[in-house]
């Protein structure tokens, strides 16, 4: 891809576990988390992975700003190798990552202090810093909370407070793991709403999410099966159509397709790649 | 077990500063083995409402009746009403602590003075119920099982009580698609086995369709709404304007129906809503 910004190619990763046996002697116990991942990401898109817990998608999102290092195989982030150990905290700060819970990333008592924490760690002179902070807690809308206390806030504002955080080190990668399940519906639409919009103003954003309706929304998905690597990859169209794949991996396809296999399964003439509500309801429209 | 909630206030911190009515005036009966979710926005009271009526918050004013006894009343002996009344909390596996599986099943009924041959069959019930092999678990740590079992190991502990009215709090939160779905099919099976009265708390309207007889939906405190699931998500701009969701299959139904299709109204599972669209076609 001519446009890559994250290239890995043949990605192993396995997580390596100490065991003390009853005779004292230890052995090594192998996990392969990644097995054999090879993924271009286009700079400024938006890619969604999906897949069951232990099919490896944390796994991925931390080998991509280096915060594990693969097995085996390549990533590379604009064009510097992660394993260059001298150019990792670039990368570091290129790449940045939100986690589910939101409690777990906070750490300091006022909101516009949390925002700082990174750059401040990065050495960024305090103007610049002033300037990214207030930036940041524009666009996620929490400028005017910016003196209040983040333990007092509700789940999705100190998830609005945590990308904040993500956004002051002027990262171009954004990954987010997972970053709603801990929110209530309300919460849940008000990050998606800035994940779009941090799409739209050109950073390359990788969610890793459980929710099918928030990974539509992306424009390209991949789904990662356990041990065996990238299951489908491609448009939302061309992935959530797939149905039979789907449920082999127990996820559940859109309503749209399920509804539509069934019709189909009754003899009705329904298109295999309608995935959304609007478009079978336009495509019965017609049909009738 | 029937549940009589009569003019339920409760105010945290009353006569301070920071000072906050979580529940207003909140009245409702639930009968006898009904399934009922309970839907509302983060600070709505919901939470607070559970944990009254297993007797954890006294209300600062109002009555809770378990089949017609006011365990609010003085005298009321709280732990027969925790015997009757099993609550399931949110992310309830942080609290799992023993070293195996079936002592941490086992800890609650243990505390109500059972033991030997009746405590091990209480344990094995309740594992099994959840789900998972009793041979192959009770001696795991719960450490080291996967996220979705640990869930499940959480609810075997409050199901090893032989709850008759079985509470829970958002009990899919945080789960992947089949974690969620099989907690789900275990929560119907639990129902379906016991006749046991079950409340449940979600965010996931499907859920709430496809399960429960009544709706209870609260907003800033008050119960704003008290009925069946199809009442509920026929209020469609309401339920809206509250910042719900509509169930996917309602949304489409009601797209359809815009669109000149002869549809019953609010059609809230989709094997309706495929019946119905089918015979239009046929």
């Amino acid at each position: 891809m001519e446009n890559s910004i994250i290239k890995i190619e043949n990605l192993i990763y396995e997580y390596v576990k100490q065991e003390v046996l009853d005779d004292g002697s230890t052995v090594e116990k192998v996990k392969r988390a990644l097995n054999g991942i090879s993924l271009d990401i286009e700079k400024g898109s938006f890619l969604a992975v999906v897949g069951q817990n232990g099919s490896g998608k944390s796994t991925l999102a931390k080998n991509i700003n280096g915060l594990l290092l693969p097995t085996r195989g390549k990533i590379t982030v604009k064009g510097v190798e992660l394993a260059d150990d001298e150019r990792i905290w670039d990368i570091r700060q290129n790449v940045a990552m939100v986690f589910q819970n939101p409690d777990n990333q906070l750490v300091a008592s006022i909101v516009e202090d949390d925002v700082a924490f990174g750059p401040e760690n990065l050495g960024v002179p305090s103007e610049v810093i002033r300037q990214r902070v207030d930036d940041a807690l524009k666009l996620v809308g929490m400028y005017e909370m910016r003196n209040k206390a983040p333990h007092l806030l509700s789940g999705g504002q100190k998830q609005r407070i945590a990308i904040a955080g993500a956004l002051a080190m002027d990262p171009d990668i954004i990954v987010f793991d997972e970053p709603t399940a801990m929110l209530d519906p309300k919460g849940r639409k008000e990050v998606m709403a800035i994940i779009n919009k941090l799409h739209e103003e050109g950073k390359t954003i990788i969610l890793i999410t459980h929710f099918m309706e928030e990974a539509v929304q992306a424009d390209r998905v991949v789904i990662l099966k356990k041990g065996s690597g990238i299951l489908l990859d491609g448009s939302p169209k061309e992935v959530f159509c797939q149905s039979e794949t789907l449920r082999d991996v127990d996820l559940t396809p859109p309503l749209a397709v399920e509804l539509g296999d069934r019709l189909r399964a009754r003899g009705m003439d329904i298109p295999q790649d309608i995935t959304r509500i609007e478009e079978l309801v336009e495509y019965l429209c017609q049909l009738k | 077990m029937s549940i009589e909630v009569k003019n339920l206030c409760h105010v945290y911190e009353a006569g301070t500063p920071s000072e906050s009515r979580a529940l207003e005036d909140v009245s409702f009966t639930i009968e006898n083995g009904k399934f009922v979710g309970i839907v509302g926005h983060t600070g709505s009271g919901k939470s607070t409402l559970l944990q009254h009526l297993n007797g954890l918050l006294k209300p600062t004013s109002g009555q809770i009746l378990i089949d017609g006894v006011d365990i609010t009343a003085d005298g009321t002996s709280m732990l027969d009403i925790r015997k009757k009344v099993g609550l399931v909390f949110q992310y309830p596996e942080y609290q799992l602590f023993e070293e195996t599986i079936a002592k941490d099943v086992a800890f609650g009924p243990k505390n109500l003075g059972i033991e030997g041959e009746e405590l091990e069959n209480l344990v094995r019930e309740a594992i099994e119920m959840v789900g998972l092999d009793y041979e192959d678990y009770k001696d795991k740590s719960p450490f080291e099982i996967s996220g979705g079992q640990k869930r499940r190991v959480a609810i075997a502990g409050v199901l090893a009580m032989k709850p008759e009215i079985l509470i829970l709090d958002e009990p899919t939160a945080g789960l992947d698609p089949r974690a969620h779905k099989d907690v789900m099919d275990m929560i119907k099976n639990i129902h379906e086995k016991y006749h046991n009265t079950v409340i449940f708390v979600s965010h996931n309207m499907n859920d709430i369709a496809n399960l429960s007889d009544q709706v209870l939906v609260f907003a800033k405190a008050k119960l704003l709404k008290d009925a069946s699931p199809r009442e509920v998500f026929a209020m469609k701009e309401w339920v809206l304007d509250k910042d719900l969701d509509l169930p996917d299959v309602t949304n489409l139904c009601e797209a359809l129906r815009e669109k000149g299709f002869d549809l019953s109204e609010t059609i809230i599972d989709i094997d309706q809503a495929e019946k119905e669209i089918y015979d239009i076609f046929k």
